[in-house]
Parts: structure tokens; sequence; C-alpha cells
């Protein structure tokens, strides 16, 4: 059951996207970003990124470390002012954390409230949203169902595991019912295996809720296993690398999607991508002086 | 098997103060001095000095200045010390003069005090006690706000939580373990406070009671009073620790997973 109504759109995007199309969740227009503290050296973190994603497209980003990964999430979610270009959602364009879009940390431990117990840090941004008590309940209920964690409801996130306690953060952001949700190397702190659960939980509760997501991840399997797209950047100042459709199977299976050729073949146009960027091979900015 | 655990907690705890009151008594036992009287002869006189009149009249007034006092300072210091703490510039503007208070030792704010609000009122007297609580209160309150985890900041605005609710629900919570630190040193501080500010000019209170005992070489009454302090101490510590504990359990729960692993 559905606790997202937004309709699933078809997964064939198109490279060239429309500038202003209505199927567009998020366009990223001339993103520029330089960090210049007064006192501190400038550091010119994202020279300049444009692209698109579709309404219900899964796209996840890679890049070299120190591309600049969190940087770019911060500046979609909001959290950051841009040095220029603008970041639209929804055809508006974001100034601040904008209405319709959830973010899930990379430091679970970090981002639960350890003084609330599990339902009562799903229910914040609800009680936030204007929602009466019963009807927040049931909704952090059914979130927390869907991420497999109810008899957690609760407990202290600090009494749960790693891999836990990101599945209350990710049932923490659906239950928010976004339309588009930001991961930030999300699962790059917990073990293999739980990992794996969590990448297909990813995929699950995505098809299901028909949420627009963005993952970003250093983990080229996990980009490839997961997205409908693969977004490459550049070693810093970044640019875009290259914008890769996966073109795998919707249904995607631990065992039988990594082993598949096809998933062998994009896994090494990445990897060699990526070895590109970090040796700083880079593609000529579009901006005077850019490319290294 | 739980009374054996009860009956050994309880003998840790009064393990301690069972020797030392045994050797007081014994060290004291011959004593013939006017200034060191026996324990034996101090404890007999603590039915006759602390009688219910003498609670209601001396006791009373001085934990209810105390608790005014007490009260005033970690209202002014959780307040104040949030915004220092939210906001860089006001804390820029504000630091030296803090620390400028800070480092004067509160007793020589009594006679000052006193100057202004009267040395035999209560007012300068509750006013001695803010004043001395509200330095550590708000000095670890402004360290607990800044020192707020950032991913909770962000995770905070990016669910766009009001600023009452994100000052709820987030900064107070987070700064609660500093601001617990806080009023921990100045609860030890009032009491302090409130024995010295009636050495000067009071009427009734503990320690003015202690005082006029001593001036009218009252020495066992003396001492009682001196008892009667000690044990306000312990009762003000375990309420203390009641409410922290009842307050900060998730943070002693974090911090004892944290420390297990």
């Amino acid at each position: 059951m559905s606790i997202l109504k937004a309709p699933l759109t078809s997964l064939r995007p198109e490279r060239e996207t429309p500038a202003r199309d209505d199927a567009v969740a998020l366009d990223l227009r001339g993103v520029q970003k330089t960090y210049d503290t007064p006192g501190r050296p400038q550091v010119e973190a994202i020279r300049r990124l444009d692209f698109s994603i579709r309404k219900g497209e899964l796209v996840c980003v890679v890049g070299p470390s120190g591309a600049g990964k969190t940087t770019l999430l911060r500046s979609i979610a909001g959290l950051l002012e841009l040095t220029s270009g603008e970041v639209v959602l929804d055809g508006a364009t974001v100034t601040g954390p904008p209405q319709g879009m959830a973010v899930v940390f990379q430091e679970y431990g970090r981002s639960l409230f350890p003084w609330m117990t599990v339902r009562q840090n799903v229910e914040l941004p609800l009680k936030e949203k204007g929602l009466g008590k019963v009807e927040r309940r049931a909704k952090a209920l059914t979130a927390l169902e869907e991420v497999g964690l109810t008899e957690a409801a609760d407990q202290h996130p600090w009494q749960l595991s790693g891999g836990m306690q990101q599945r209350v953060a990710i049932a923490r952001a659906i239950a928010y019912e976004p339309t588009v949700l930001l991961m930030d190397e999300p699962f790059a702190a917990v073990d293999a295996q739980t990992r794996a659960e969590l990448e297909d939980l990813v995929r699950s509760l995505w098809k299901r809720l028909g949420v627009t997501v963005l993952f970003v991840t250093h983990d080229i399997d996990e980009a490839v296993y997961l997205g409908e797209r693969v977004i490459v950047l550049s070693n810093r100042p970044t640019v875009l690398m290259e914008d890769v459709r996966v073109d795998l199977p919707a249904k995607r299976d631990q065992l039988t999607t990594r082993s598949d050729a096809r998933f062998g073949e994009l896994r090494g146009h990445v990897y060699a991508l990526i070895q590109r960027a970090k040796r700083g091979d880079r593609p000529d900015a579009p901006l005077p002086g850019g490319g290294a | 098997m739980s009374i054996v655990a009860l009956a050994r907690r309880a003998a840790i705890a009064l393990g301690l103060p069972i020797v030392l009151l045994a050797a007081w008594w014994v060290a004291s036992a011959d004593s013939t001095s006017p200034f060191w009287p026996p324990l034996q002869k101090i404890i007999q006189t603590f039915p006759t000095t602390w009688t219910w009149d003498r609670f209601v009249g001396d006791v009373v007034p001085s934990l209810t200045r105390l608790a005014i006092g007490y009260a005033l300072a970690v209202i002014v210091g959780i307040v104040l010390g949030t915004a220092i703490g939210l906001m860089p510039r006001l804390r820029a503007l504000s630091e030296p003069v803090l620390e400028f208070f800070r480092a004067i030792p509160p007793p020589v704010m009594v006679p000052i005090i006193a100057l202004f609000a009267g040395y035999t009122g209560s007012l300068g007297k509750v006013l001695t006690i803010a004043l001395g609580c509200l330095w550590p209160i708000l000095l670890n309150t402004v360290e607990g706000v800044r020192g707020l985890e950032p991913t909770l900041t962000d995770t905070a605005r990016s669910y766009r939580l009001s600023t009452w609710r994100r000052l709820t629900f987030v900064v107070l919570p987070g700064a609660s373990p500093r601001i617990f630190a806080g009023a921990r040193q100045a609860l030890s501080i009032g009491v302090i406070l409130m024995v010295i500010s009636e050495l000067f000019g009071a009427n009734r209170g503990l320690g003015a009671a202690i005082v006029q005992f001593q001036r009218s070489f009252a020495i066992p009454q003396m001492w009682t009073g001196i008892i009667v302090l000690g044990l306000i101490g312990v009762v003000l510590a375990a309420l203390f620790r009641a409410v922290e504990n009842r307050m900060l359990a998730w943070y002693q729960g974090q911090r004892q997973i944290e420390r297990g692993e």
C-alpha cells in the first residue's frame, strides 16, 4: 500500500530533456559553488553543473572522492547558497529547504534525534506539517512498516543497529511524502550485507511510492545497481563527466543483476570514467578557462 | 536477591558517613573545649534547637530564597545562553563581558548588592543567589547550543521545522546535557550563597541562625546548624539527580552503549 500518491511515470528518460518540461522534477541550471570565506583560501567546489531529473526517476551521482558530491547535495537541498545558477524543484527555484523534499544523510547516527523514540522521530516533521495526532501516528506506523521496523517504534535510535537506524531515517523521509528524496551516501557506514538489504529496500520503496530519488554515493557498483541513470562527476572543480543511462531491466536482484554481462559493462564504463576523473582528465568545462 | 542488593547499596551509601560520625564521636567524646563539644552533646541539643518553629522561621525562608534565586538563574541562563549560542554576532559582542563577570567571585557581590537592595530584606539575597548561579548555567548553555551536531541542525532545517519547534525539540534537548552540568555547578554555588548572603545582615535564615548561635556562644547549637546545612546539601543533590536521571535518560543510555562498544 502506497503512502505516496505520485504516479509512477515511464522510466525511459530522454538524454536531452527540454528545460521546462512538466515531467521534470528537479532541474539544475548552471549550478556553481565557490566557498569564499574571508581569511581562508577560496575553494571552487562546483564549476558548472546542468542536468535534470524526471519525475519518478532514480538517479545516482558518483564521483571521485572530493568531487563535491556533498556540496552538490546540500545545494540541491537548499542548505547551501549557490554562487550562481539555480536549482528548480517542481518549477520553483530553491532558495531554502523546499517543501516536498526530504534528505537522508550519511551519518544516520547523527541525523536522528537521540532524545526521541523512533516513532517521535518519524512524527516530528509531520507535526510541523500540521497533521493531527491520529493521522500522524498512522502515517508513521505505515512508514515504519514499509521499512520493516514496526517493533522498534518505541525504542530510541541508539538502541538500534546502524542499518536499522538508517531505516528509521528512511521511514522518516517517506512518511514526509516528498516528491524528491535526496540520499547522501546513506549506506557508506553500514556493513556489506546490511548494505545490500538497504539497496533493495530503496529500489522497492522507489517503485512502490513513485518518488523521485537522487542518490549520491562513492560506490560504483551501488550506483549502477540502483540507478536508472548514473551521473558521473569530474574532480574538483566539479563538472559533469558523463550522464550514463543504465539500461538494465527494471527488476533488479542482488544475484542476477550483479552477474549480468551488461551490469559488468556499465560498471566497467563508470569505473573507467572515475579513474579518468581521478587523474584530472575532464571534459572541457563550458566556462572560459575551464578544463585541466 | 533484590533485598540483598538493596542492603548492599545502602551499606555502600551509608558506610562512609557512619565511619566518619563514629570517628567524630570517639575523637570528641572526652573533649572539654567549649568550641569543640562532644558529638553526643551536639546530638542531644539537636531536637531542642531544630524545632518546627525554627524550621519554619529559619530553614523555610532560606530555602525559599534559594529556590527563587536558582529558578531565576536557570530561566535567565537558558534563555540568554540559547540566544547567545545561536547568534554568532551576539556571542562575539558579549563574550568579553561574560568573561569579566564570570571572573568576579560571587560573594564579593554581596555587599554591593546589599547597598542597592538593602541588608535585611530578601531581595538582595535572592539577587545574590541568582547572580552567582547564573554564570555556570549561562556559559554551559552557550557551549551546549554551539556544540549541537550539525547534521541534526541540517535535518531540522531540511524538514522546515519552525523556529519554535527547532528550539524546543532540537536545540534545547541537544544542549540539555551541558545545561544540566551547569545547573549542577550552580546548585552548589547557590547553597553557598544562600548562607553567605545571610551572614552580613539578616534576622532569619539558616546562615543568620548559625551566626547568632556563634555570637551568643551557643556552640553545640552552632554545630547542629552546620549538620542541618550538610543534610540540606545531600537532599538537594539527590533531588537534582532524580530530575537529571529522568530528563537525561536518553543521554545516559546512549553513552552507556557507546562506551560498551
